[in-house]
């Protein structure tokens, strides 16, 4: 008796939701980019290795000896007041006022994503988001069963107007988004910022549509060149505007603590959400977080991190400049952690990894940061994560295996590859329409 | 009871299925009351093994250095046993080239096909052929690597203008490619242990994940049928064909062959060869085993047997 086989033993117990997973092809090429020997540009890690160990010694001998009970205790859900504070110092530090009563810390920004989602979106509901997303939510969305519209950008950061005509377009289909999700200052992956007449039509549009936007501002901070903008959250005064901030990349991602602020109602629910997550975050990581910021230096330190990281990027932008072939485009980003480099439509960069991989170097592959297969031909570079000499290398050696694709497809399709514009199309409908009528013909 | 060494992860895009493979052969072995050592394959795997001095090598290991004979020549050197096949019959399957031609110079069905280098399109201008090489074959071309286990790199050109970006892809993975005639009908893998053929699985891909390698591979999102529903002499023609395969390409203790039934002719095709097939949870062998009554535990314990009397008769 033959009969249809679950393959995996406890693939009928699996709710519908985790149906929607990555594919394994691209899960397994990641999980090699953590060999040692491998010049990682792939990951989004900030450089920790700079803090100094003796006030982090200093700090924690300090909540030892005097919150050492507090420290080991639960804390309230919200997060504890202490924290509070200094959520509003570094808000502050970005041009926000925000009441304590409107925050709830949270266990890194992810969460934040997890609880928004958690709160808004049923399944088959509309998520707005960037194309290119923050590859982290995609499996966040993914797992809600949203059904994300991904809105192009320029270098101004997303199109609003494109906005707008997607947000006009789901109306007439009768949809109305649960939320708009961006990251406007130095966007992951896409290196870009919105401009201040975008962001101010964004808001705008918000009001007017009363839509909620998730505005994700990790790296608002870390800024080496131009002068800051206002967040959507000055600008809308926190009506519409749920605010994801998070003290991963000015201080510790290890320490896992984000926040949201958001409108009271919003606020309340996702309390419950977090209640049910995981009750609070961590005591002990609120009370260190309460003690570093409320001492001087921590501004000292993130300038630090900003000279360290401008010097990175510029040597990716330089690495960029002298390895990279002309065809490839990127963004030069004013801040933040990520380039986005785009390569011609026929170099897949998911199988450009596997190539990469040969030579000891990886990249995230623009397909992770699309829910909808785009980004094919695009691949985010992280610049803090490593010094100077590897990002070098590592871009030296990607400019290489570019480099050699575009020259075997100017072979292959007989165009000179120094002339890109002699280049036939990949998908020129033209050419294949009379190559296949002469198959025809000979079959 | 014998001392095991199990070969597993190593540097092949594929570790992560190795990882799996082993973990689960080790744990098999253990219950079969071996000793077990596994060995995440490294600059160090010459001198564990010698520290260690198994009675036999496992080699649960996929892809480059696992399936193409290096490892095995490796563990020959050291004198040690090894499961599966020998360096020769490595060598000839897991270059998809070469298994093919031999296939072909015997008269077993392969689809059509033409292979080159990089070499040959940067330096003889063999780009100038393709389109001679897509009148033969006719659109769809599949265009693959030619030494990738799994489905990276694998495309369907579907017209001319889809090729260039096709073969680069796959020069992505391998320093030659494979441009096949696509043979549209079922997928099927056909199981040999030992010397015998286990029940036929036929792999069901959803409609729109057709032309996507990648997801086909993805549980879930593909259907596995076991056995076959393909009536006795069917399942009897293409089992007898898998063993010709394995026996002509010299394989040993077990392998996988994967077919394509042709819609409409009712030819049967031999795509390649995978001389160690997963042994994964969802791996095609371990169900194709179970189909015919072989426990998991039983099938690792057979494959042990099959490799550990070759050291006998050194």
């Amino acid at each position: 008796m033959s009969q249809r086989r679950d393959l995996e033993r406890y693939a009928g117990l699996f709710a519908s939701r985790t149906s929607v997973m990555k594919s394994s092809a691209m899960r397994d090429l990641m999980a090699i980019t953590e060999r040692p020997e491998v010049i990682s540009l792939a990951g989004g890690l900030p450089d920790t290795s700079t803090f100094p160990a003796e006030s982090l010694a200093a700090l924690l001998s300090k909540l030892a000896a005097t919150e050492s009970a507090r420290a080991l205790q639960y804390a309230p859900t919200e997060g504890m007041a202490v924290v509070g504070k200094a959520i509003a110092t570094v808000m502050a530090a970005e041009g926000m006022d925000v009441d304590p009563e409107d925050i709830l810390v949270t266990t890194g920004g992810q969460q934040v994503i997890d609880l928004v989602c958690k709160t808004l979106v049923d399944p088959g509901d509309v998520i707005v988001a960037e194309a290119p997303t923050y590859p982290g939510a995609v499996p966040a969305f993914s797992a809600y069963q949203a059904d994300v519209v991904q809105i192009a950008m320029d270098d101004d950061g997303m199109r609003v107007d494109e906005l707008e005509d997607a947000l006009a377009r789901l109306e007439r289909d009768g949809r109305r988004p649960k939320f708009i999700y961006t990251i406007p200052t130095f966007q992951n992956p896409g290196g870009v910022t919105m401009s201040l007449p975008r962001r101010q039509r964004l808001v705008e549009v918000a009001r007017e549509r009363e839509l909620l936007v998730l505005e994700d501002n990790p790296y608002g901070l870390l800024r080496y060149e131009g002068d800051p903008l206002p967040t959507l959250r000055s600008l809308d005064g926190g009506d519409f505007v749920i605010y994801l901030g998070t003290f991963s990349k000015i201080l510790s991602p290890g320490i896992r603590l984000g926040w949201a602020a958001a409108p009271g109602p919003v606020l309340e629910k996702m309390n419950l959400g977090k209640q049910a997550s995981d009750l609070c975050s961590s005591s002990l990581s609120q009370l260190f977080v309460a003690t570093y910021f409320a001492q001087a230096g921590w501004e000292d330190y993130l300038s630090s991190l900003r000279e360290l990281y401008r010097r990175r990027r510029d040597t990716m932008l330089d690495a960029l400049a002298e390895h990279f072939p002309r065809e490839a485009t990127w963004t030069r980003p004013q801040g933040g952690l990520f380039v986005w480099a785009t390569l011609p439509d026929y170099i897949d960069t998911t199988d450009l990894l596997a190539l990469g991989l040969s030579r000891n170097v990886a990249f995230v592959p623009g397909r992770a940061a699309y829910l909808d297969g785009r980004g094919g031909s695009s691949m985010r570079l992280n610049f803090s994560g490593v010094d100077e000499d590897a990002i070098r290398e590592g871009v030296r050696r990607i400019g290489e295996v570019v480099r050699d694709q575009v020259a075997l497809y100017g072979t292959l399709t007989g165009a000179p590859p120094a002339a890109p514009e002699q280049r036939p199309a990949a998908v020129d409908p033209e050419l294949a329409e009379v190559l296949q009528l002469r198959k025809r013909r000979a079959g | 009871m014998s001392r095991v060494a199990v070969l597993k992860g190593g540097r092949s895009l594929e570790r992560q299925v190795s990882l799996r493979s082993g973990a689960r052969v080790e744990d098999a072995l253990e219950r079969l009351g071996h000793e077990v050592v596994g060995l995440d394959v490294g600059h160090d795997l010459v001198a564990r093994l010698r520290e260690t001095s198994p009675d036999v090598a496992f080699v649960a290991l996929h892809g480059r250095d696992g399936e193409d004979g290096i490892v095995q020549e490796l563990l020959e050197v050291l004198g040690i046993p090894y499961t599966a096949s020998g360096v020769s019959a490595c060598m000839r399957c897991s270059d998809k080239v070469v298994a093919k031609h031999a296939m072909r110079d015997a008269g077993l069905p392969t689809p059509d096909f033409y292979a080159f280098t990089e070499t040959a399109f940067k330096e003889m201008g063999a780009g100038d052929a393709l389109g001679a090489i897509e009148e033969r074959l006719s659109f769809p071309v599949v265009v693959k690597p030619a030494d990738q286990g799994s489905a990276l790199g694998i495309r369907f050109a579907a017209s001319a203008a889809d090729v260039p970006a096709a073969i680069v892809a796959a020069f992505s993975y391998s320093d030659k490619v494979v441009l096949e005639r696509h043979v549209h009908g079922r997928e099927l893998a056909i199981s040999i242990l030992g010397d015998e053929a286990l029940p036929v699985v036929e792999a069901v891909p959803r409609e729109e994940d057709f032309y996507d390698f990648s997801a086909r591979y993805t549980i879930g999102r593909t259907t596995f049928v076991c056995p076959a529903e393909l009536g006795d002499e069917l399942t009897a023609r293409a089992q007898a064909l898998a063993l010709d395969v394995f026996r002509l390409l010299g394989c040993r203790g077990f392998a996988r062959v994967d077919l394509m039934l042709e819609e409409g002719t009712g030819e049967l095709y031999v795509l390649e060869i995978d001389v160690i097939p997963g042994l994964t949870e969802t791996s095609l062998l371990p169900q194709a085993a179970e189909a015919a009554g072989i426990s998991f535990d039983d099938l690792i314990g057979r494959i042990v047997a099959l490799a550990a009397p070759r050291a006998v008769a050194r």
